[in-house]
C-alpha cells in the first residue's frame, strides 16, 4: 500500500482566500492511501518544501501530492524537492487548485472549495498508481543554428561562437542586417545605425566559429534537444559566390529597373542587384522573376555566336562580370539546393515586418506621399534613394509641413491590440532629425499619448517638445487628398476639444509591427505556438523569457514581440547564454514520461506505427513475430500510439490507462 | 439542493490546460463544474476514458485540444478528432445524450474562450439535467 503526503498550499490569501484549505486537508485525510496531511502558507517556499523532506526522510510518505498551483510552472520545483529527499522524482503529483480553482471561482467559495476536494482526491488517485521512472541521458551535438540574420540573430551567433560554439546562422535575404540595416538613425542616442551595426556584421562574418547561410531557409527540422536534424534550402542566387568580389558591375549593367525594397520601393535596381551598399557577405544575386533574359536565351543554354564579330552574346550581366562569377550556359536549378545539418540546439530570431499602408484605407494609400516609417527612415538614409535628402515621392521637392500618426494598426481592434513599442520613439527620432536639418519645415505629431519608458527617452522626448515639434493628443480619423499632392489630415485634439486639420505634404504613418506570414510556416516545422498577438510564444512571460515549449529551441528579437534595439540585443544575448547551457553540459536528458511497448501483449498488428508522428515506432521480430519497438531517442511522449493500441500493449509512462482511470474514478466519485 | 453538473474534462498540456492557467491569470469567472485531467496531447485520450467517465456519472466530458496546425506533436488533434467523430456516434447508440461530450480546441493564449465555454457547456448540461444512466442501471 502506498504512502501518500497531502500538502495543502495557502499560497498566501490566492487559494486560502477562497477554498477552505482546512476543510481539504481534513477530506484528504479520509482518501485511500493517504498517511499525512499538511498544509503551509507557501508550500513552494523553503518551510514548505522542507516539511516535505522531513516527511519523507522519516518514511511517512513515499508519494507526494502537492494541492497548489499549476503543474507548468512547479512540478518541477517539487520534483527536485522529492529528489532531494532521496525518493524518485516522477512519484509525485499537482493538484492545481489555484490557477484552475480560487483564481476563477472566487464568485463560489463553496463551490471552489468542493472543485478543490475532487480535483485532490484525482491526484491522489494518480499518485497511488505512480511508478518511480529513471530519466536517460544522450550526447548534444556541439553546433547551434541561428535563424535569422537581424541584430538578434547576429548577437546570438556572435555570443555563441565567442564562447566556442560552433553556429551556422541562416538569414533568407542576400545580407545579413535584416531591420535595423534599413534604419538611419538610433534613439536616444541619434547613433548612425549602420556605422554600429555594420562592424558588427563584419565580425560575425569573420568569425571562425560561425558559417553565414545567407539567401537561405530552413526547408525542414527534426528531431529533439541536442539531435536537430536540419534541412536548409539555399535559394538560387544565379551567381558564382566563390567567384564574386562584389563590385557591383553586373548591377550598373543589367537593364531591369524593379522596386528595390531595400529602399521601401521608393528607388529601382536591378535583377542583377546587390542588397544595399553595406551588404555582408557583399555579393550579386540575379532575380530571375524580374530578370528579361536581354541576351535572348534560355538559362541552360550556350550563347548564339554573333555573326558579325564571331563573339558569344552575352548577358548584360555576364558580360559586365570582371571574374566570371555569372555564366547563364549552366543549367543551376530554380529552387536551390538542399543542405542537411545537425545541430543541438536552435535560436529562433527571424524579426517581424511593419503593416503596410495599403492595409489603412482610411489614410489615403494611394497618395505617393503617404508613407510608411520604415520608408520614411530611407529617405532620410545618406544611404536611401535620395542620398539623404528629405524630398517627398510625388514631385521630389522639399515638403513644408510633414503629419506623423502614431498607433496605426496597433492599438486598435481592428487590426492589433497590443502597443508595437518603438513607435513613439522613432517618430520623435524622425522628427527630431528632420527639424535640426530643416527648421523650417513644420511637424505636427498626432498621437494617443506618448511612450517614452527606456533609459534616457522621457529626455529625448522632451527635448523634441522644445525643438518646436507640436504633438497634438488625439486620433486621426481620415485623410484626404487635395491639389498639388498635399494629403489633409483630418485629426481630433484632446486639448482644444475639437477637431483639426492639418494641410500636410508628407504623412508618416508609425504602422504596426506584426509577425510575418511566413512566421506559421517555420513555426509547423518546429513546433512553436503563438501568443494571442501572433508572435512566438515563450515559455513563460517573467521567467523563461526566451525558452519555448520545444525543449532546445530559444526565441530572440521581435519574433517574440515588439522591441527596440536594447531590448532585442539583451534578449539575443540572454538566449545565446540559455542555448548554451546544453552545449556546455554536453549531455542531455531525455524525458522518461514517453511510450513503452510490452511486448508480451503486443500482437505486431502494426497500427501504432503510421500514427507517429516522428516515426519513432518500427516493427521488429521478437521470439519469431513481428513487435512493435519504439525508439526512445525519437519518442515525445504524446501518447497517440497508447489511446490506439487495441491489446493495451503500448504505456505512455506518466498517462498510463490506470493512472488516468484511477483519475475518472476520483472525480465521478460520489460526493 | 440544486443540481450543479459535474465535467470531467482532458486538457492537452500544451494548449487547452494552458489556456485554463491563463484564464487563471486573468482572472475570469467560470462555474467550478469542470475537473482537468492532464493529458499530453488531446490523442492521449483513449475514446474508452470517455465512455467510461459517462458511466461512471460524470454529467459532462470535455475534451480539449489544440487548434488544428498548432498540436505540439505536429497533429495529434486530427487524430484526436477522428477519433471522437466515431465516438460522438457510439455515445448516442450507449443511451447518453450526445450533447453530454464536447470537443474544443482551445489555445494557451485563449484564457477568456476556456471560460466561455465551460460556462456554455455548464448552462447546457443545466437544461439536460443529471446523468442518471448509473442509477438506471443499478435500478
Amino acid at each position: 500500500m502506498s504512502k501518500i503526503g497531502v500538502y495543502v498550499c495557502h499560497c498566501g490569501e490566492n487559494i486560502a482566500g477562497v477554498v477552505d484549505v482546512e476543510d481539504v486537508r481534513q477530506y484528504a485525510e479520509q482518501l485511500d492511501g493517504v498517511t499525512v496531511t499538511r498544509r503551509n502558507l507557501f508550500m513552494c517556499s523553503d518551510p514548505g518544501q522542507e516539511m516535505i523532506r522531513q516527511d519523507i526522510a522519516s518514511g511517512l510518505v513515499d508519494r507526494v501530492v502537492v494541492a497548489a498551483c499549476t503543474p507548468r510552472t512547479h512540478e518541477p520545483i517539487f520534483r527536485t524537492t522529492l529528489e532531494k529527499a532521496g525518493l524518485n522524482k516522477y512519484l509525485f503529483e499537482m493538484a492545481n487548485i489555484r490557477d484552475q480553482g480560487s483564481w476563477v471561482h472566487a464568485h463560489d467559495k463553496y463551490g471552489a472549495t468542493a472543485k478543490a476536494k475532487r480535483i485532490v482526491a484525482s491526484a491522489v488517485g494518480k499518485a497511488a498508481n505512480l511508478h518511480p521512472l529513471e530519466d536517460k541521458f544522450v550526447d548534444v551535438t556541439p553546433a547551434a543554428l541561428v535563424i535569422g540574420g537581424g541584430v538578434a540573430g547576429i548577437f546570438s551567433a556572435l555570443e555563441l561562437a565567442k564562447m566556442g560554439h560552433k553556429v551556422y546562422l541562416v538569414e533568407k535575404q542576400p545580407s545579413i542586417g535584416g531591420a535595423m540595416a534599413m534604419l538611419d538613425k538610433t534613439f536616444p542616442t541619434n547613433d548612425c545605425s549602420a556605422c554600429i551595426l555594420t562592424p558588427v556584421m563584419v565580425e560575425a562574418a569573420n568569425h571562425p566559429n560561425i558559417e553565414l547561410l545567407t539567401c537561405s531557409e530552413v526547408a525542414d527540422v527534426n528531431g529533439y534537444i541536442g539531435n536537430f536534424n536540419v534541412r536548409i534550402r539555399k535559394n538560387q542566387t544565379y551567381v558564382d559566390w566563390n567567384k564574386c568580389t562584389g563590385c557591383g558591375a553586373c548591377a550598373e549593367a543589367c537593364p531591369v529597373r524593379t522596386a528595390n525594397e531595400f529602399n521601401g520601393g521608393m528607388d529601382h535596381r536591378g535583377a542583377a542587384y546587390i542588397h544595399f551598399p553595406q551588404a555582408v557577405p557583399k555579393k550579386a544575386v540575379v532575380d530571375m522573376s524580374v530578370c528579361i533574359n536581354c541576351a535572348g536565351r534560355k538559362l541552360g543554354t550556350e550563347p548564339r555566336i554573333s555573326k558579325k564579330t564571331g563573339q558569344p552574346v552575352l548577358a548584360a550581366c555576364e558580360k559586365a562580370c570582371p571574374s566570371g562569377a555569372i555564366d547563364r550556359s549552366h543549367h543551376l536549378p530554380a529552387e536551390g539546393t538542399l543542405r542537411d545539418i545537425e545541430v543541438g540546439v536552435i535560436i529562433v530570431a527571424t524579426g517581424y515586418q511593419v503593416m503596410e499602408k495599403e492595409n489603412f484605407p482610411e489614410y489615403a494609400p494611394d497618395s505617393p506621399n503617404v508613407i510608411t516609417a520604415l520608408q520614411m527612415e530611407r529617405l532620410i538614409s545618406a544611404t536611401g534613394p535620395t542620398g539623404g535628402k528629405l524630398l517627398r515621392p510625388s514631385d521630389h521637392r522639399k515638403p513644408r509641413t510633414i503629419s506623423f500618426v502614431s498607433c496605426v494598426g496597433s492599438r486598435d481592434v481592428r487590426h492589433h491590440t497590443y502597443c508595437s513599442r518603438v513607435c513613439c520613439m522613432y517618430m520623435i527620432k524622425q522628427a527630431r532629425l528632420i527639424k535640426e536639418k530643416y527648421p523650417d519645415i513644420r511637424i505636427f505629431m498626432h498621437v494617443i499619448d506618448v511612450r517614452a519608458p527606456g533609459k534616457d527617452f522621457d529626455e529625448y522626448y522632451t527635448r523634441a517638445r522644445d525643438m518646436g515639434i507640436t504633438f497634438v493628443k488625439g486620433k486621426v480619423g481620415g485623410m484626404e487628398i487635395l491639389p498639388a499632392d498635399q494629403v489633409r489630415v483630418l485629426g481630433y485634439d484632446v486639448d482644444l476639444g475639437s477637431n483639426i486639420e492639418v494641410d500636410a505634404d508628407m504623412v508618416v504613418l508609425a504602422s504596426a509591427m506584426e509577425q510575418p506570414p511566413t512566421a506559421k510556416l517555420l513555426a509547423r516545422k518546429i513546433g512553436l505556438s503563438f501568443d494571442g498577438a501572433g508572435f512566438f510564444k515563450e515559455l513563460h512571460p517573467k521567467l523563461k523569457p526566451v525558452e519555448t515549449a520545444v525543449e532546445g529551441v530559444f526565441l530572440a528579437g521581435c519574433c517574440q514581440g515588439p522591441k527596440d534595439i536594447p531590448d532585442t540585443v539583451s534578449q539575443a544575448k540572454g538566449a545565446a547564454a540559455a542555448a548554451a547551457i546544453p552545449l556546455c553540459q554536453g549531455k542531455v536528458r531525455i524525458d522518461p514520461t514517453i511510450s513503452e511497448v510490452d511486448t508480451e501483449k503486443c500482437s505486431g498488428c502494426g497500427i501504432c506505427t503510421p500514427l507517429c508522428p516522428y516515426n519513432a515506432i518500427v516493427l521488429k521480430t521478437y521470439s519469431g513475430r513481428p513487435r512493435a519497438m519504439i525508439d526512445i531517442t525519437q519518442c515525445k511522449g504524446c501518447g497517440v500510439c497508447t489511446a490506439a493500441c487495441p491489446s493495451a500493449a503500448i504505456l505512455l509512462h506518466g498517462y498510463t490507462d490506470v493512472q488516468i482511470l484511477s483519475q475518472i474514478a476520483a472525480l465521478t466519485r460520489a460526493a | 439542493m440544486e443540481y450543479t453538473p459535474n465535467i470531467v474534462g482532458f486538457a492537452c498540456q500544451w494548449c487547452t490546460y494552458a489556456g485554463a492557467d491563463l484564464a487563471g491569470n486573468l482572472r475570469c469567472k467560470y462555474p467550478p463544474t469542470i475537473k482537468l485531467i492532464r493529458v499530453p496531447c488531446s490523442g492521449r485520450v483513449k475514446p474508452e476514458f470517455i465512455l467510461d467517465a459517462l458511466a461512471k456519472g460524470a454529467d459532462g466530458v470535455l475534451v480539449g485540444g489544440c487548434h488544428f496546425g498548432d498540436c505540439h506533436y505536429k497533429d495529434g488533434n486530427r487524430k484526436t478528432a477522428n477519433r471522437m467523430i466515431l465516438l460522438k456516434k457510439m455515445i448516442a447508440d450507449m443511451g447518453f445524450e450526445p450533447k453530454r461530450f464536447r470537443l474544443e480546441w482551445i489555445s494557451g493564449a485563449e484564457g477568456q474562450k476556456f471560460a466561455d465555454v465551460v460556462s456554455e457547456f455548464t448552462e447546457e448540461l443545466i437544461k439536460l439535467g443529471p446523468n442518471t444512466i448509473v442509477e438506471e442501471n443499478a435500478a
